[in-house]
């Protein structure tokens, strides 16, 4: 749950989500789900010239399952606030 | 409240899934479900090769399971309709491996 509500937090920021087969999306988050499901918008496949399969795409549905990474925007991470929610995740568990 | 990003506005529409195995299928997304189950119609797989341009392979009415698939694209058709497809040339894509 916790990065369930921390992503929320993160739509509208840019995002660039690396998969298990290597290709790599940069996209503004648009929704996120409870299974880390993804949604970006005005999408740029990292590396476009390897990788012309999303020419036509503009925005696209990532299941959760096959994201490696999702590299954040440095100042879109507020490290006091997600420490306490780790240790009142931890707590409760 | 938990239901978050759905396919629902992407229903009738035409979508490119990218699978596990690293294909690319093209279609109409007729039904999905919570585990990303998805019924497709008039699909076509585009082959991307380093030798010759993009091949279309028609495939018809899928039903594509869940966890088998990673990208769900929504197809803008007016960016589609200005990539000459048959000049693209490309590896396919990699297999998912977990």
């Amino acid at each position: 749950m916790l990065f369930f509500s921390y992503f929320k937090e993160l739509v509208g920021k840019e995002v660039t989500v690396e998969l298990k087969n290597d290709l790599a999306i940069r996209g503004t988050l648009h929704s996120v789900d409870q299974y880390l499901n993804i949604k970006l918008e005005n999408i740029k496949v990292v590396d476009d010239d390897k990788y012309p399969h999303m020419l036509s795409v503009r925005n696209c549905f990532i299941r959760g399952s096959v994201v490696r990474y999702v590299e954040l925007p440095p100042d879109g991470v507020d490290v006091d606030i997600l420490h306490d929610a780790t240790r009142r995740e931890a707590r409760g568990s | 409240m938990s239901t978050g990003p759905g396919l629902e506005s992407l229903v009738n529409q035409t979508i490119s899934i990218i699978t596990n195995d690293g294909r690319i299928i093209v279609g109409t997304l007729r039904g999905f479900d919570q585990a990303t189950n998805i019924i497709l119609d008039e699909s076509h797989e585009r082959v991307y090769s380093t030798r010759e341009g993009v091949q279309q392979l028609a495939l018809g009415l899928y039903i594509i399971r869940g966890d088998n698939i990673s990208v769900v694209g929504e197809l803008d058709e007016e960016l589609d309709l200005v990539n000459d497809l048959s000049k693209i040339k490309a590896h396919p894509l990699t297999p998912v491996i977990h």
